[in-house]
């Protein structure tokens, strides 16, 4: 076969990560670039995604940050002549655009081969009709299902498949605008939203209660088709698999059921030509073997990585190798490096793949879980059964559980919790075994098969025994053994077993578990995973811990080399790929100085967790019992804590009171700076301003603090396990209804107040140092005013609106503290700048989620410096702050509203974005406008309109400019009361639209639904309730109706800007 | 590891090592050959796969019992649907984890009630996975399971383990035509039904039948278990067989049995394949197929006669997968193509079997 087309190749990624699209797709894109570049071919990637792994400088031949859209994807095939496209590793966004280059006639314009399955072949498995039909063809049963463009038509196809029904959006990532109806007044309310995505939807015959297997299939031109992969869903068909629990191998299915799916998988894969990758998913009938093809994705998805990490086969490697005409049987088994690559991997262990939700994060948000994706992120849990992987799991997730068992958690509504699940779902079986439900009324309840709620139980009897024990000497070894093998932390014994001790801390507790253990000779063993379940050696070294086993599958290094990576954990809002390329970053320098980079981390979408990006990966908790049971056997010269972000960061202290050296800032600096008092007290002692803040525990003392500074106030109360509700309040009302919502303010619940302030510009510096001297830095400006937190705001690298004074000020605030705290390795400090006054309002010693952006923006790598520091020699400082940079980059974040049915779209203090782009321009505008655009923002159409909706009176004059632009460029304006007479005063002509619950018309709502405008601009005021309702319809139907909004009047102001300036097309 | 199990016993290997497990089958001591499977489905099919006869079978899939055991319901044909014979071949089965808990529609028994009612000794709590890598790196080897209220028996010594899985009397299947004699070295159930399925009448006759004399269109040789060289009888009437032109399939002792009878010699393998995860390939071609597999010995294809080729070899060791004589209809594989358990993409084979006889 031919395999010396594709010169120069042209890859789309995914850009910005949003709920249904994530990291997994940084990793396809990587892995497949690492194989382009095997195979000596240029590479052209397109990527906005600056916190990617694969926009790295090196990863691609070039790389370009600009949004995937034909338009700009025409652009660089003008420039770089690429005579191949590769559309499968960049998930949905890729493929879509992919169909649109095809049917615009762009590829067959400039002679681009599409590599991989054929762009025919891709669209029939969109169209889900044309899919049905070609399964019919050869006799695959598909859901009983009917297309249609109309709520009518939804009505009047019922009468075929019957309620319940599920409606589905075409060409929709994720099964976004999806959901189960049960009668006509549902259905015409979803129909209605679904129409608004997608000209198509389907109403589908609902298989509730089936169980749901996925295959991994893989195909090449020669017709050889191997299944990589099965994957079981823990629960039940109805809930979307990104928001299920994923087992694989499949537990319950039986050979006959395992190799009917697989064969049909193979059929189809065959049927419909693909070459490369394909995902299929089936419903299978738990009383018999009849099933139904659910959905087939010809690309790359979230399951593929899952199902590469959980075999250790290289999915995305072996696709793109496939897409150059290679055969399965000349590639290699990657693993054991004699063997092929055709065959299917056998496991001879479980892995549970969680879904991490973050949905605390958002007011009004259901929490109810079901067919569309609300999870931000998902963790993998390794272990030799299923008590052992779920247990791991559950604390991977991060959500302060500490596996199964010893969750002290209330839930009001048990039984409904249980027939409608939430993501409290694996807590509310754990209270009802606690309730004495049994297995088989859970089963009733949930549909969840017996034998994951037998071996649940299990766990729950072990819980019994251990809290049974009445001290430590009653922790025998076989109870011991038991609950290790099942998966329970050191802490989670202690908690249970040692509850009556008063004298001891958790912690003390949980090392007197771990001291009680290893005198019993009860340790973990280190087993590999090889794809061969153990029939030839592995030559890789990605490993797992588990207790059942008697021996190490590999032998520890402890020369000293060992350099021990902490990494990032589950994506969730507020930690993402960004600090998954800070750790493959830091891996890359710790390899090339010579050291063994061990790499420690449980996300399955990230490239960290590529067995080739390290030289040893636990694919392992980030717990300080397992990272101490790391040390324990490598003894490594040293861990990073401060590449992952705050996960492994929260670790440093724990971990070096325990002996373990830390490669960077020292334990106790790293405390010092988390510490709120203790950085306060040293801001003093160096002259640094801070915001006013206490540490208050009643009302009483919370008036006086505000009689003291003033309204507004930043109110944070403490942790809380459903993330901390921190936010902004401008009078006592206010005040008090915030606290309501949280715990109340106590001894044991302090509140933090801070005094905050309006109208302040945020800047940043991200910086590294070497034995508190500083070595380089970069300096950041927000486009937003403080207030909207720094993973949401809009940021522009090298700062271009802050005066000399400022920068000076920042730089010598640096200096300062990464001298007073002794920094080695990265940091980050947050300021607010207003009037020429600086205030620190955050300093971390860690990587901060800007690292990427400014590394690439600069071209210098921050985190290779930041290894260097802590494991090289002395390092000499870079000049400057990089302010002469001859191009700007604009960094904007992405936002899963749509996702999140019922969530208010609106900014704060909180993060609510899922993920990030930057791009680059000339000038701030053009950076501006690229990023907005690849964040999903479109050019509003000049017959369409823009609606003003522009809130305090600041706010309206900060907009005025803009409207004014815009009416001169000749926009439709619409505009809500008072932002109409406002723009009216001055000069600038509006459509008036009442608010939702007026019942005068024309109405805004109408205006939305009806597709009449193009882009919302609406600004919320935190005023009146029926202000903020107002404004809540009127957002949240912009959402729901996918119409662009913006809700920061100074962004608002700069995008209409940018694209009125640029006017671009 | 199954903690309501508490009757312990050791298993012995043959150097010496030991390893402490926990007992969900019949607390019976027992000695036999250890063999590592990797299949991660099909546990009723495998132990009652009569190639497993006399073998002590380590699962490395960690979770063994999850879907229970059906009832012994019978086909049209009266063979049993779930299982491969009459009853459990192995002599033991050892896993890292039991589940007494299981779950499947079909499901009348757990796996430990099944193996107890049929004696069969079993054990838990082992770490298959270190017991896998040394059968892997030291070759197989006996191994002898110990409970310490039962004598261990002296190791019978079975020449031709064939000779105690194969019918005893001769049994004939339906009336159609082709009409197939079937050489039944220890046969499973499933090579039965596939070749009955399409349409065929089968004899079966016992692994030492003289079926020279005998009235048949094509010629089926089993698998089985133990040494190939072992069936001198079936070899000698295999040879005369090849003196004839018609068709002739083997699977897997088959495939010895045709090579050793062809001049050939065939070879015990370190430690075998058996899973359900081996790839075999068309010499010569891309062409690939993901087969089950259970077999200790081999051909060696560098001794076939000069009229015979390699008809499948093996991607990852390049052992011999198959064979065929270069001008008759004389074929068999190495691998399974009737799978239960394991994949099924080369049951096309036993269609070509069909249409060779039904062109002579």
């Amino acid at each position: 076969m031919e395999k010396d087309f594709g010169k120069r190749i042209l890859l789309l990624g995914s850009g910005a990560l949003k709920i249904g699209q994530s990291g997994e797709f940084d990793y396809s894109g990587s892995q497949a670039l690492k194989a382009l570049h095997d195979e000596h071919r240029y590479t052209i990637l397109i990527n906005p995604n600056v916190a990617t792994v694969q926009t790295t400088e090196g990863m691609a031949d070039a790389i370009y940050y600009l949004p995937i859209t034909p338009e700009y994807v025409e652009q660089v095939i003008q420039k770089e002549h690429p005579d191949a496209i590769m559309l499968a590793f960049g998930g949905q966004t890729a493929l879509n655009c992919g169909i649109e280059l095809h049917q615009r006639g762009i590829l067959d314009k400039y002679g681009i081969r599409v590599l991989g399955t054929p762009v025919s072949a891709i669209m029939q498995t969109e169209d889900r009709e044309q899919f049905a039909s070609l399964m019919h063809q050869i006799g695959v049963k598909t859901p009983k299902s009917v297309a249609v463009g109309s709520v009518s038509e939804a009505l009047e196809a019922v009468r075929v498949t019957g309620y319940p029904v599920i409606v589905r959006a075409a060409y929709a990532l994720g099964g976004l605008g999806s959901g189960f109806c049960t009668n006509d007044d549902e259905l015409t309310a979803l129909a209605s939203s679904a129409l608004a995505y997608s000209p198509q939807i389907l109403v589908e015959e609902s298989l509730k209660g089936w169980k749901e297997i996925e295959y991994e299939v893989v195909r090449d031109g020669y017709d050889n088709c191997i299944t990589v992969c099965n994957m079981e869903n823990f629960d039940p068909l109805g809930i979307h698999t990104g928001e299920s629990i994923v087992v694989a191998p499949s537990q319950t299915l039986t050979d006959h059921e395992y190799h009917l799916l697989r064969r049909i998988a193979i059929h189809i894969v065959r049927h419909v030509g693909i070459v490369g990758e394909c995902n299929v998913q089936y419903a299978l009938d738990p009383h018999s073997d009849d099933y139904r093809v659910i959905e087939v994705n010809a690309r790359l998805s979230r399951s593929s990585a899952l199902a590469s990490k959980a075999t250790g086969y290289p999915l995305a490697a072996v696709a793109a190798k496939l897409g150059l005409g290679y055969g399965l049987d000349e590639l290699p088994n990657a693993v054991t490096r004699v063997t092929t690559a055709c065959f299917e991997p056998a496991l001879d262990y479980v892995v549970c793949k969680l879904p991490r939700w973050d949905l605390g994060k958002f007011t009004g948000v259901s929490r109810q879980i079901g067919s569309s994706m609300k999870s931000v992120g998902e963790v993998m849990a390794i272990g030799r059964t299923f008590e052992e992987a779920i247990q791991k799991g559950m604390r991977m997730v991060g959500q302060g559980m500490h596996g199964f068992v010893g969750n002290a958690l209330d839930i009001p509504d048990l039984d409904g919790e249980l027939r409608n699940p939430t993501d409290k779902r694996l807590p509310a079986i754990e209270l009802a075994f606690d309730r004495g439900y049994t297995v088989e009324q859970l089963h009733d309840m949930t549909k969840i098969d017996r034998w994951f709620l037998c071996r649940l139980h299990n766990i729950h009897r072990t819980k019994l025994r251990l809290t049974a024990c009445t001290g430590l000497d009653d922790l025998d070894a076989p109870l011991l053994r038991r609950a290790k093998e099942q998966g329970f932390s050191d802490h989670q014994i202690a908690k249970l077993a040692l509850q009556g001790d008063t004298t001891m801390s958790p912690h003390a507790k949980a090392d007197s578990v771990r001291a009680r253990r290893k005198a019993l000779g009860i340790v973990p063993v280190i087993k590999q995973i090889d794809t061969l379940a153990g029939e030839v050696p592995a030559q890789t070294n990605y490993l797992y811990v588990t207790y059942h086993g008697t021996e190490n599958d590999i032998a520890p290094e402890r020369d000293g080399r060992t350099v021990v990576v902490l990494g990032s954990g589950a994506y969730r809002i507020g930690s993402s790929v960004e600090f998954d390329w800070c750790c493959v970053a830091a891996m890359q320098k710790i390899r090339s100085l010579g050291y063994r980079a061990t790499m420690i981390n449980y996300n399955p979408e990230t490239v960290s967790t590529d067995y080739d990006a390290c030289d040893r990966l636990f694919f392992e908790e980030l717990t300080l019992e397992r990272v101490l049971d790391i040390c324990d056997a490598e003894a490594p010269r040293g861990v990073i804590p401060w590449a992952g972000g705050q996960i492994p960061n929260n670790l440093a202290l724990l971990l070096n009171e325990r002996g373990v050296p830390i490669l960077g800032t020292p334990a106790a600096c790293i405390d010092m700076a988390e510490d709120r008092q203790k950085f306060s007290a040293l801001c003093d002692r160096l002259g640094i301003a801070q915001p006013r803040w206490k540490q208050l525990t009643s009302l009483a003392d919370i008036d006086r603090f505000a009689d003291e500074v003033g309204f507004p106030l930043l109110i944070r109360p403490s942790y809380v396990l459903s993330g901390a509700a921190m936010r902004v309040v401008t009078n006592r009302a206010e005040l008090e209804s915030a606290l309501a919502t949280a715990a109340a303010v106590s001894a044991d619940h302090p509140v933090v107040v801070t005094e905050f302030l309006e109208r302040a510009k945020e800047v940043e510096i991200d910086a590294v140092a070497q034995e508190g001297r500083m070595v380089c830095y970069a300096i950041s400006e927000h486009v937003e005013f403080a207030g909207v937190h720094s993973g949401d705001a809009t940021v522009v690298f090298p700062a271009q609106k802050i005066y000399c004074e400022t920068l000076r000020q920042m730089k010598r605030t640096a200096r300062k503290l990464a001298e007073g705290l002794h920094v080695t390795g990265p940091f980050n400090i947050q300021f607010l700048a207003k009037d020429n006054r600086l205030k620190v309002i955050e300093c971390n010693l860690r990587a901060s989620r800007s690292f990427p952006f400014v590394s690439k923006m600069t071209r210098h790598n921050f985190i290779s410096t930041a290894t260097e520091a802590v494991l090289g020699s002395t390092l000499t400082p870079v000049h400057g702050a990089f302010e002469e940079m001859d191009r700007v980059g604009v960094k904007a974040s992405q936002f899963s509203f749509t996702r999140l049915l019922r969530a208010d779209p609106v900014l704060g203090v909180d993060m609510a974005s899922t993920g990030e782009v930057a791009c680059m321009g000339d000038n701030f505008y053009e950076a501006l406008l690229k990023s907005m655009l690849s964040v999903g923002h479109r050019v509003p159409r000049k017959e369409k309109g823009v609606l003003l909706s522009s809130g305090p009176a600041k706010e309206k004059v900060e907009l005025l400019e803009a409207a004014q632009l815009l009416a001169r460029s000749g926009y439709r304006l619409f505009a809500t009361g008072g932002t109409a007479d406002f723009l009216a005063a001055h000069g600038v002509e509006t459509v008036r639209l009442h608010w939702p619950d007026s019942t005068q018309r024309p109405c805004v709502i109408d205006y939305l639904k009806a597709g009449e405008i193009d882009l919302v601009v609406n600004i919320p005021k935190n005023h009146t309730p029926r202000e903020l309702e107002n404004g809540y319809q009127i957002r949240r139907t912009a959402i729901d109706y996918n119409v662009p909004l913006i809700t920061n009047a100074r962004l608002a102001a700069a995008y209409i800007q940018a694209f009125c300036g640029i006017g671009c097309n | 590891m199954n903690y309501e199990l508490n009757k312990s016993a050791i298993l012995r290997l043959a150097d010496g090592t030991e390893y402490r497990g926990f007992s969900f089958g019949y607390p019976r001591s027992t000695t036999g050959e250890m063999v590592f499977c990797t299949a991660m489905t099909g546990y009723p099919e495998s132990l009652t796969d009569p190639s497993y006869c006399g073998q002590i079978l380590v699962a490395t899939h960690p979770m063994m019992g999850n879907y229970g055991v059906p009832d012994d319901e019978r086909d049209a044909y009266g063979l049993s649907r779930h299982f491969e014979s009459d009853h459990i071949q192995c002599a033991a089965l050892v896993a890292t984890d039991y589940s007494a808990c299981y779950s499947h529609a079909d499901a009348r028994r757990s796996l430990g009630e099944w193996l107890s009612g049929e004696r069969i000794p079993a054990l838990c709590g082992i770490d298959t996975r270190a017991l896998a890598k040394k059968l892997r790196d030291e070759g197989a080897m006996t191994g002898t399971i110990v409970f310490d209220d039962s004598p261990v028996a002296p190791p019978v010594h079975d020449d031709c383990l064939v000779a105690r899985v194969s019918t005893k009397q001769i049994q004939e299947y339906g009336h159609g035509r082709p009409k197939v004699l079937l050489v039944d070295c220890g046969v499973k159930n499933n090579i039965l039904r596939l070749l009955l399925e399409r349409g065929v009448s089968v004899r079966r006759v016992p692994w030492d039948y003289d079926f020279t004399h005998d009235d048949y269109d094509g010629l089926f040789i089993s698998n089985g278990p133990g040494d190939p060289a072992a069936c001198i009888p079936t070899i000698q009437h295999l040879r005369a067989a090849l003196a004839d032109d018609r068709p002739i399939m083997g699977i897997c002792l088959g495939n010895q049995l045709l090579a050793l009878a062809a001049g050939a010699r065939t070879y015990k393998m370190k430690f075998g394949h058996r899973g359900h995860n081996q790839t075999v390939r068309q010499p010569g071609t891309h062409r690939c197929f993901v087969t089950a597999q259970n077999h200790g010995y081999a051909v060696d294809p560098a001794t076939l006669p000069d009229d015979w080729e390699c008809l499948f070899e093996n991607l990852n060791d390049g052992t011999n997968e198959g064979i065929r004589h270069k001008q008759k209809p004389f074929f068999s594989t190495q691998f399974h193509p009737e799978a239960s358990s394991g994949p099924v993409d080369t049951m096309g084979l036993f269609d070509q079997f069909i249409e060779k006889m039904k062109e002579v």
